[in-house]
């Protein structure tokens, strides 16, 4: 088997215009992932019952579901619905990139939503009563205490998802969007060579999933510095 | 109803505490004047600290009054919020804020509750710091405190709220020996200082040294309620005997 060094160096170069897709394929989902997620928490936990149950079916349908099915869905299914057709959110829907976008952010926004339940679960219940006992309100609890300790004891995980989004990324190639993995598979088409394309495409992600990591580490550090001795 | 000089600053009456099926307090009767120090001692379970939490309501009772500096505890989110800014609470783990410093812990509910600035808040929390003996620790943050120095930094954050009432549930309970002594100075310094308090203990020196009234509780009852020199030279009850006996032989 021939194994062809120089293709790598040409092609990661190549790819690098599909990184930037990526990148903003990762920051952008990562971005309305956790504003719904945050949203789905409170709906999830708040006072309001009625509020539950969207939450909790949200939570299993995009959990529940391979998110290529949900990407085809979004991106094949909906066009068929004249109302979609009709409506104001149509320009996004035609987009492949948008409904990437919303096919990510749905599925960021499911995952971390529960992500930041078990933290807030996870947030000793002897601190809050301490909490009450000074006299603060069960919002004043919520914002100062709560939030800041979930905050870090959901970091590991939320690290995890977004590493898990970055992959997925990949996804968004399946329709016709020229992220790094969309450039890959035009160059295999050219040359027909899966190894080494695939390989550089591999060394991208990993060099991604590199920074990703540092990030969280640097965050875990800034929000954990009480946890040193 | 207007509260004079005479009446109790805590009053129980006929209090019943269930937890599904199982009662944990069953008809308490407890009365505590303005500065007087009460301990309660009794053994595991017996519902000590299901007691003292009814009393800021960390948990609510089913049945008879609780009125603290006459405000009777009820649903009432007022009357809630009135009786906890009366009420100091020490809690065996501490339970201090992690995330926040020594004199953060301490700033929070000035700063939230009652309001004050930034500025305000720290020099009110560093004159506590300085009553537990520790403004030297006041940025560090609870890990890197010892626990009898944790301990201090919880006593002044409850402190802050300048109550009226101070309750301790096993507050040295959680602390290695040589640790015990530092907390207990701050606790009799407070009881010098006329502060009234209830607390759950079983360091029988301190509830000798410093208590007007010793309680015993037992299944959810209380036992005996008296002066510590009668309760530990006669107590009345055999149930109070055998745990005096239990505990004051090791
Ligand atoms: N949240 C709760 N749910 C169910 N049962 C409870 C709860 N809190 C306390 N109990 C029960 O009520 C009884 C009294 O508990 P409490 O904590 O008041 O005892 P205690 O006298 O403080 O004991 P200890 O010395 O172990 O602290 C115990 O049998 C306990 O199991
Ligand atoms: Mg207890």
């Amino acid at each position: 088997m021939s194994f062809d060094i120089a293709l790598i160096i040409e092609s990661v170069p190549k790819m690098l215009v599909g990184v930037g897709i990526t990148l903003q394929l990762l920051f952008l989902s990562t971005l309305f992932g956790t504003l719904l997620a945050i949203v789905t928490l409170l709906m999830r936990i708040g006072p309001f019952r009625w509020l539950r149950w969207p939450a909790i079916a949200y939570i299993y349908f995009f959990r529940g579901t391979p998110m290529l099915v949900q990407i085809f869905v979004i991106y094949y299914g909906l066009a068929q619905f004249e109302f979609v057709r009709d409506s104001f959110l149509w320009p996004a829907l035609r987009v492949p990139f948008w409904c990437a976008i919303i096919a990510f952010s749905l599925n960021v926004g499911a995952y971390t939503a529960e992500i930041l339940r078990g933290a807030v679960q996870g947030v000793e219940k002897g601190l809050l009563e301490a909490g009450s006992a000074l006299g603060l309100t069960a919002r004043q609890r919520f914002i100062h205490i709560t939030t800041p300790i979930a905050v870090r004891l959901s970091l590991p995980a939320y690290g995890n998802e977004i590493i898990s989004l970055m992959k997925s990324t990949a996804l968004a190639s399946t329709i016709t969007i020229f992220d790094t993995m969309g450039v890959a598979r035009t160059i295999m088409a050219q040359t027909f060579k899966p190894y080494e394309v695939f390989i550089s495409a591999a060394i991208i992600y990993l060099v991604i999933v590199w920074f990703i990591q540092m990030g969280i580490a640097l965050a875990e550090r800034r929000f954990g510095r009480y946890m040193k001795r | 109803m207007a509260q004079t000089e005479q009446d109790p600053i805590i009053r129980l009456k006929n209090v019943d505490k269930f937890f599904g099926d199982f009662q944990a307090l069953k008809k308490v009767n407890l009365e505590v004047f303005k500065g007087q120090k009460v301990v309660v001692c009794g053994p595991s379970g017996s519902g000590k600290s299901t007691m003292i939490r009814c009393i800021n309501r960390l948990e609510s009772h089913d049945g008879g009054r609780i009125l603290v500096n006459g405000i009777e505890l009820n649903d009432s989110l007022r009357n809630i919020d009135a009786v906890r800014s009366e009420v100091g609470m020490v809690f065996q783990q501490f339970n201090l804020f992690p995330h926040l410093t020594a004199v953060g812990n301490l700033m929070l509910a000035p700063r939230l509750v009652r309001k004050k600035s930034k500025a305000e808040a720290r020099e009110i929390a560093m004159r506590y710091l300085e009553r537990v003996h520790i403004p030297e620790q006041a940025d560090k943050y609870p890990v890197q405190l010892s626990g009898g120095q944790q301990q201090r930094v919880a006593i002044a954050r409850a402190l802050c709220m300048n109550p009226e009432i101070m309750l301790f549930d096993e507050p040295t309970s959680a602390l290695d020996p040589e640790m015990i002594h530092e907390v207990l100075d701050v606790m009799v310094e407070l009881a010098n200082e006329g502060m009234t308090m209830i607390c759950v203990t079983h360091e029988m020196g301190f509830a000798r040294s410093v208590a007007d009234l010793t309680v015993f509780m037992d299944a959810g009852e209380i036992v005996e309620a008296k002066p510590p020199q009668e309760f530990f030279e006669n107590p009345e009850h055999e149930r109070t005997r055998l745990f005096l006996s239990q505990i004051l032989s090791h």
